[in-house]
């Protein structure tokens, strides 16, 4: 299922795009993750899995800085973004999260047209001199996300008023539209029935070509079926990390193995 | 027995109902509670139930019906031409209740014998001299129709008081008997006294959509008794306010809806940004310290009674609008104006818009926010782009509830704005609005049968479907607004 020869990708070609190394993660006195080290790489998906409760979340929203909004939480150690660490005091996090988009557990789409919604970012980030410029953003996020046949001749409508698997692709259409470097999705497929969550997984696959992808996802078949790296947490420790085939098939660590058998979760 | 009296039997009775059939319901199972339909509590409801709301219904009808029958009974006392005229029956009942009220009073003063009030006669002496010797003060001297009324009035009140206490007490005795026979392993108290409950609750919201209701007919019988006086179209577009209370009187609605819709757009100016931006930083910015301490204090504004604002406007803002903006700018000399009142009204309405929009802009889903922050948006741009979007339509629904309470306000136009009905574009012109119109035709001694005072009325009408209409649109939206998220 998960035939890195078949998917045509040499990992190893693959440089790296965010390096973090020795994260550290407080809510006030909970201290909710320990000394993170983790590499992700340019067009790859690394998918992060773990029993609830042991970080996931909070590590990915350490990369785009969304802790930020959290005014208990203490981010230490170093992440670094292609060589530049984000936590750096010149750096924007506004800026960083147009590079580092990020796709939610919930469809969030916003009460606009689907237009206004994918149309949302490069408005902001004034990316169109003009609108068939933005048209052409637009379409093209669309395309990317697989709803574009569904939705082209529907484009004023609200964006709230399609189903729940449209919902989220319109979500990661939005994300793309930023032409972010990573996307980074918590639990994309949780509030999906299976056909939705099966054409959001096709549609991460396709998303690899471009982009480096780091998913949450609680279903470990979903590690499998889409990513090439994984890395296992438990407890707020970064337990093990590697390769996917290598997890599943060959864990090093007895923490792992009782998981993927079933016998921790 | 007296009604109070009566009350306090009926509580004995409902809390013995209570009891028994409590303890009834605990004995028929041996104490066993699993084997009984309800919780033992619904089945004492129950008995509770039974013994009082039947009887307590039947005292209210009673106290209603008695006094509609005994007039009737009482209207062969009179020539049919001297109960002819609605208001003139009304005052000469008045008069047999007094004569009646008088006689008791003498009697329970020992004045005269129970016997001596029944057969007093007007041939035998003044009546009202020997009521007022015992305090009753009567306007004029009574006739003998009125006190042979007043005496069998006395005669009917006393059986109505007797028949009203054996069914009130029959009914409640029966309850709960009834009640207590009932009670027993099997019977659903508990969907019985929800059932008693719902009806309650139903009850409830009939008499609050009924007294609207009444409230609207009696303006509007008012109203086309006012129309028949004076005819509407000069009412609804006459330019002219000027009434006089000995006729040619100019009853135009246009200069006080003027004045009423200029002096509430500037409330309005004032309030919805000032409001909004202050609900904005309390939802979006302030720390929980700040915001447990500020909004309070900007809900205090809310308790302040609106004379008290009256008095800021008569004596502060009045003056200084006064002194630094009319005066040096050639605007008018006049303490009271329409801007005046509009600040002070805006001023009031600051922590009801505020505190509506605050909850409004607190309800929109903290993922909407997350959604716009993780695409690189900034704080201000996500509340401008995306979170007031989603609230406008729960704003608009509370900007419009504002501006009919602006409508509405009466104590702060007439120390701040006057009482000159004037059609006047300058804002600092003293003007007035369709409510202190309202309350000033209406004080006075005179009654409702000049156009001068019934077009009170008119105004009140007018005035209801303006802020109705305001209220059905805020409604409407605010509806529409609750679709979004379910
Ligand atoms: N906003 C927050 N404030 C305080 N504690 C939090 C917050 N978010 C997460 N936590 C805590 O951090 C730990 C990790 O949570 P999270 O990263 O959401 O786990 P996961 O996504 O793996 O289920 C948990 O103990 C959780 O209680
Ligand atoms: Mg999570």
């Amino acid at each position: 299922m998960n035939d890195m020869t078949h998917k045509g990708l040499d990992l190893a070609t693959q440089t790296a795009k965010i390096s973090a190394s020795g994260v550290q993660v407080h809510y006030g006195t909970n201290h909710a993750l320990k000394d993170v080290d983790v590499t992700i790489l340019d067009r790859t998906v690394t998918a992060f899995i773990g029993p609830s409760g042991c970080g996931k979340s909070t590590f990915l929203r350490c990369l785009n800085r969304m802790n930020d909004t959290v005014a208990s939480c203490r981010v230490s150690g170093q992440i670094l973004l292609e060589g530049e660490d984000i936590y750096d005091r010149r750096v924007d996090p506004v800026q960083l999260r147009a590079k580092v988009g990020m796709v939610f557990q919930k469809p969030n789409p916003f009460p606009k047209s689907i237009y206004d919604n994918v149309a949302y970012g490069p408005k902001i980030h004034g990316m169109t001199r003009n609108k068939a410029e933005l048209d052409a953003i637009v379409e093209a996020s669309l395309r990317k996300a697989a709803l574009w046949n569904e939705v082209k001749d529907r484009l004023d409508a609200t964006g709230t008023g399609l189903s729940g698997g449209q919902q989220q692709r319109l979500c990661i259409a939005r994300a793309i539209a930023t032409s972010p470097e990573v996307l980074l999705m918590d639990e994309p497929c949780s509030a999906l029935d299976p056909i939705a969550t099966a054409q959001v997984e096709e549609l991460i696959d396709e998303l690899r070509h471009q982009y480096s992808v780091v998913i949450v996802t609680h279903s470990m078949q979903q590690a499998a079926r889409v990513s090439q790296k994984t890395a296992f947490f438990h407890l707020g420790n970064l337990v093990e990390f590697g390769e996917t085939g290598a997890i599943f098939t060959n864990p090093k660590d007895t923490r792992t193995e009782a998981y993927i058998t079933g016998r921790i979760g | 027995m007296s009604v109070f009296l009566l009350l306090v039997v009926i509580a004995v009775l409902s809390v013995a109902g209570f009891v028994l059939c409590r303890q009834r319901a605990l004995k028929s199972v041996d104490g066993n509670i699993r084997r009984l339909h309800s919780l033992p509590g619904y089945y004492g409801w129950f008995g509770f139930i039974l013994a009082s709301i039947p009887a307590l219904l039947a005292l209210a009808l009673w106290l209603i019906i008695q006094p509609l029958v005994i007039e009737r009974q009482l209207s062969s006392f009179f020539p049919a031409e001297m109960i002819e005229d609605p208001s003139a029956r009304t005052l000469l009942f008045a008069d047999v209740r007094r004569v009646a009220a008088g006689l008791d009073t003498a009697v329970a003063q020992g004045a005269m014998s129970e016997d001596q009030a029944e057969r007093v006669r007007t041939e035998f002496g003044s009546v009202r001299d020997r009521l007022a010797a015992v305090g009753v003060a009567l306007g004029a001297e009574v006739t003998p129709a009125v006190l042979a009324a007043a005496q069998e009035y006395r005669e009917m009140a006393r059986v109505g008081v007797i028949g009203r206490s054996i069914l009130t007490l029959i009914l409640s005795v029966a309850g709960l008997v009834f009640a207590i026979r009932a009670t027993g392993p099997d019977f659903r108290a508990r969907n019985r006294v929800e059932q008693v409950v719902l009806a309650l609750l139903i009850l409830s919201s009939t008499i609050a959509i009924l007294t609207t209701v009444g409230i609207v007919l009696s303006m509007l019988s008012e109203s086309l008794r006012f129309f028949t006086m004076y005819p509407a179209a000069d009412f609804f577009f006459n330019l002219t306010w000027s009434p006089n209370f000995r006729g040619n009187s100019e009853l135009g609605l246009i200069p006080l809806l003027w004045g009423t819709l200029y002096i509430s757009l500037i409330s309005m100016l004032v309030s919805v940004p000032i409001g909004l931006f202050a609900a904005i930083y309390l939802a979006e910015y302030a720390s929980n310290r700040v915001r447990s301490v500020v909004k309070p204090l900007i809900e205090v504004i809310a308790g302040i009674p609106t004379v008290v604002f009256g008095l800021f406007a008569l004596v502060t803002v009045g003056p200084l609008l006064r002194d630094y903006f009319a005066q040096p700018f050639g605007l008018g000399n006049s303490g009271s104006s329409v801007m005046t009142a509009g600040i002070v009204i805006g001023i009031l309405n600051i922590p009801f818009i505020s505190s509506l929009a605050d909850d409004i802009i607190n309800a929109v889903p903290q993922s909407m926010r997350d959604g716009s922050l993780g695409l690189g948006a900034t704080k201000s741009e996500t509340i401008k782009k995306v979170v007031l979007p989603a609230a406008l339509p729960g704003i608009m629904g509370a900007v419009l509830m504002a501006a009919s309470r602006a409508i509405g306000e009466t104590m702060i136009v007439t120390m701040g704005a006057g009482a000159a009905a004037r059609l006047d574009l300058n804002p600092f012109e003293a003007m007035t609005t369709i409510t202190v119109k309202i309350v000033s035709q209406l004080t006075g001694d005179t009654e409702f049968n000049s156009p001068e005072t019934l077009v009170a009325f008119a105004l009140g009408m007018s005035l209801f479907v303006i802020t109705l209409g305001l209220n059905i649109l805020a409604l409407w939206i605010v509806r529409k607004y609750r679709e979004q998220y379910e």
